[in-house]
């Protein structure tokens, strides 16, 4: 098949699959970098025009990694789900963006066609749609994963508490921790980057949470978010061990990068369900990703950063997680250059992840060196969660002091859930007003120094009196 | 007017937990908000991090704090010829320039064991203040026997330049010392990135980070002390990154507690 469309006298001719892909995508540095972009205006709309005309099939006959060299292509096309997309097979992408707006597609429809869905069909899509469509059919999908709470329901709104600090000064977690919980935070996971690789440090962080969660009898679950591998050594050493951890990209070059592959991350799994420590469900894993990391790491074989980031979906899908991340913002001007990039980009990460049917939260922050501020975290948090968004980060005044860059705070989730009316995970739910933290309207209730969390504080504090 | 006049302020009666950390706990809120204060004093965090991006390193001083410890200096330039092609192209702050490599192929080769290397990355605070303290506190770790060769300081640098630098001057190991990217609290982290075989090309997964390095981050001298039994570990296992597990702390756990054993 050739690639090319006419406009007037002018024909617009395009290498490959992945060359149309690029050039219809918005413009964003990251794609400006690995030399991929559309050069005009005018050559990005012909490459929409030209996409839309695609047929689906296509997309399984013209593999634009390919399948004997790359274990996330052979993933997509071993796990595809003909059944699943006998139902979408006769399509154009074009069509398939109506299709998708349509109210023939509704939840239950499109939940059971997402297996039928490739991660490069729900790139190409993307690409035709307006952000008033990303956040219109995300919302259609309902992706409910589970393990001490149930996450995902419609019209909840859940947080990841990540209380880092930049020596992992136990004091200093504890504290963010317990400011979070009394924020009413903490549902997705409470969830810990640490400033060390060392073996028996990870393992006091495990234990930290774990006593914070028994403590308070939270119904919510730990994970500390270090290589795979000293999670997999530190669940052979007894750590209680709930999330396991990987960030993961689309392609088996940029994960070899990562120090990762697809058979190293099932061993992770069985490892971490071995431990059997969920209550309601089993959904043991915790991934992040993020538009550029596979440019990052000189891996994209051409390929735009938008259609890499959903194919590390394909990995997540297979996995099941309990959460899934895209860390939208973190990775800098290079790849995403200002707020208006970092929001499309959002947008597009959930829209794709909640069509494939991975739980995807959204990690909405920007760095120092980008052209980003508040404002556009407000306008991109307040479009996710009206998109149906799984959860976002919950951070003491949006100021990650280990990973320095912004991130959304506790604050953010309250105004989220106020004006749009969204709660946390059920479980959850009962547990703040049991805790006296919230009332029966999801509002947050004064706390005073004699709440039972303040009079009962973790041990880590404690022991510093 | 004092926070009693304040009705719409809701305070957080665990100010008090502050003390444990810098994170920004117990702000209190108005409504479910944040208060006046907080933004404004958020802002002008932002500001002073944005600013910092952008100052320039002075390698003048920094040749001179380094040269002061008895350690020779030369300056290497990346590809990125100013900030803004550094910031939108890492890919050119990965490699040396053309007249910088000539400079380095022309010098007398000598075998290297722990290459250093100094980079203004994200921060050029980071690295005029804590560079020379971090050399000096490596010393007592220092093996007397390893060469260390000339301290390399390269300008819009980003951590893989470290790679070049060593493969052409022939290390066995290079140690990067470069600036973060600046935070809201923190504008001056220093980031530490140790490579064994360094050769242009090395991925992530090739290299030991300990990052946050500053006094009121990792002090300088236990980040020194856990990059040479990296450094020493690394030669020993003759590889770096993902399969070179941190384990200092243990080992250093040991060495206390023995003692007691007795």
């Amino acid at each position: 098949m050739s690639y090319q469309y006419s406009v007037g006298t002018r024909t617009y001719q395009f290498a490959d699959l992945k060359c149309v892909l690029a050039k219809a995508t918005p413009a964003r540095s990251g794609d400006h970098l690995a030399g991929v972009a559309a050069e005009t205006y005018a050559e990005r709309m012909a490459a929409r025009m030209c996409l839309a005309a695609i047929p689906l099939k296509q997309f399984l006959e013209d593999l634009i990694i390919p399948y004997e060299t790359d274990e996330v292509t052979r993933l997509i096309v071993d796990t595809h789900d003909k059944q699943a997309f006998s139902e979408i097979s006769h399509l154009t992408v074009g069509d398939f963006r109506d299709w998708l707006l349509s109210d023939i597609a509704d939840s239950a429809t499109l939940k059971r066609v997402a297996p039928g869905i490739t991660p490069e069909m729900a790139a190409a899509v993307s690409k035709l749609m307006r952000n008033q469509d990303l956040i219109l059919v995300a919302k259609k999908c309902h992706v409910i994963t589970a393990f001490r709470n149930t996450i995902g329901l419609p019209g909840n709104l859940s947080s990841r508490l990540q209380p880092n600090h930049p020596t992992d000064d136990t004091r200093g977690i504890a504290a963010s921790m317990l400011d979070g919980l009394l924020y009413g935070s903490g549902d997705a996971v409470i969830g810990i980057n640490p400033a060390t690789d060392s073996i028996p440090a990870l393992m006091e962080l495990y234990y930290l949470v774990d006593d914070v969660i028994n403590q308070y009898g939270i119904p919510t679950q730990s994970c500390i978010l270090t290589h795979v591998t000293n999670q997999i050594q530190l669940i052979e050493k007894g750590a209680p061990v709930d999330l396991v951890f990987q960030s993961i990209a689309g392609t088996e070059k940029a994960n070899k990068s990562f120090g990762i592959d697809i058979a190293m991350l099932k061993e992770a799994q069985s490892a971490a369900l071995s431990l059997n420590r969920g209550t309601v469900g089993n959904n043991v894993m915790y991934f992040e990703t993020g538009q550029g990391s596979v440019l990052s790491a000189n891996a994209n074989f051409g390929v735009d950063q938008q259609t890499c980031e959903a194919r590390a979906y394909a990995i997540a899908r297979h996995l099941s997680p309990l959460l899934t991340n895209t860390v939208v913002g973190f990775i800098g001007p290079e790849y995403l250059y200002d707020g208006k990039q970092i929001i499309r980009a959002g947008l597009e990460d959930h829209f794709c992840g909640k069509l494939l049917g991975v739980p995807l939260g959204c990690d909405v922050c920007y760095t120092n060196h980008a052209e980003a501020d508040q404002d556009d975290m407000d306008t991109l948090m307040t479009l996710l969660a009206t998109a149906g968004l799984t959860f976002i980060m919950g951070i003491p005044g949006s100021d990650d002091i280990m990973l320095n860059y912004q991130t959304t705070s506790f604050h953010d989730t309250l105004y989220l859930r106020k004006v749009l009316g969204l709660k946390p995970a059920p479980e959850f739910e009962q547990w703040l007003r049991k805790m006296q933290i919230m009332d029966e309207y999801g509002v947050v209730r004064a706390v005073t120094g004699q709440h039972h969390m303040l009079q009962n504080m973790p041990k880590h504090l404690l022991v510093a009196k | 007017m004092s926070d009693t006049d304040k009705p719409a302020l809701q305070q957080d009666p665990w100010s008090q937990l502050r003390g444990f950390t810098r994170a920004r706990i117990a702000l209190g809120r108005v409504g479910s908000s944040l208060p006046t204060k907080e933004v404004l004093g958020f802002g002008l965090s932002h500001a002073m991090a944005r600013d910092a991006v952008h100052l320039p390193l002075d390698v003048d001083a920094l040749e001179q704090s380094i040269q002061s410890l008895n350690y020779q200096t030369l300056r290497v330039q990346s590809r990125a010829t100013d900030r803004a092609s550094y910031l939108l192209r890492p890919d050119l702050g990965r490699r040396l320039h053309a007249d910088s490599l000539a400079q380095l192929q022309v010098l007398p080769k000598q075998p290297v064991d722990f290459l250093i290397v100094v980079g203004d990355g994200l921060s050029s605070l980071a690295v005029s203040r804590h560079v020379a303290p971090l050399l000096d506190a490596m010393r007592a770790y220092l093996p007397v026997e390893w060469n260390l060769g000339t301290i390399v300081i390269a300008s819009q640098a980003r951590v893989a330049i470290a790679d070049e630098v060593a493969e052409v001057l022939g290390a066995k190991m290079v140690v990067m010392l470069i600036g973060e990217r600046p935070g809201l609290s923190s504008p001056d982290s220093l980031g530490v990135y140790l490579t064994f075989n360094p050769h242009v090309g090395c991925s992530d997964a090739d290299r030991n980070c300990i990052s946050n390095v500053r006094p009121e981050g990792l002090v300088y001298d236990a980040a020194a002390k856990k990059l040479l039994w990296l450094a020493k570990e690394a030669l020993r296992l003759q590889v770096s990154g993902v399969v070179l597990k941190d384990e200092s702390d243990a080992v250093q756990i040991e060495v206390e507690e023995a003692p007691l054993l007795k």
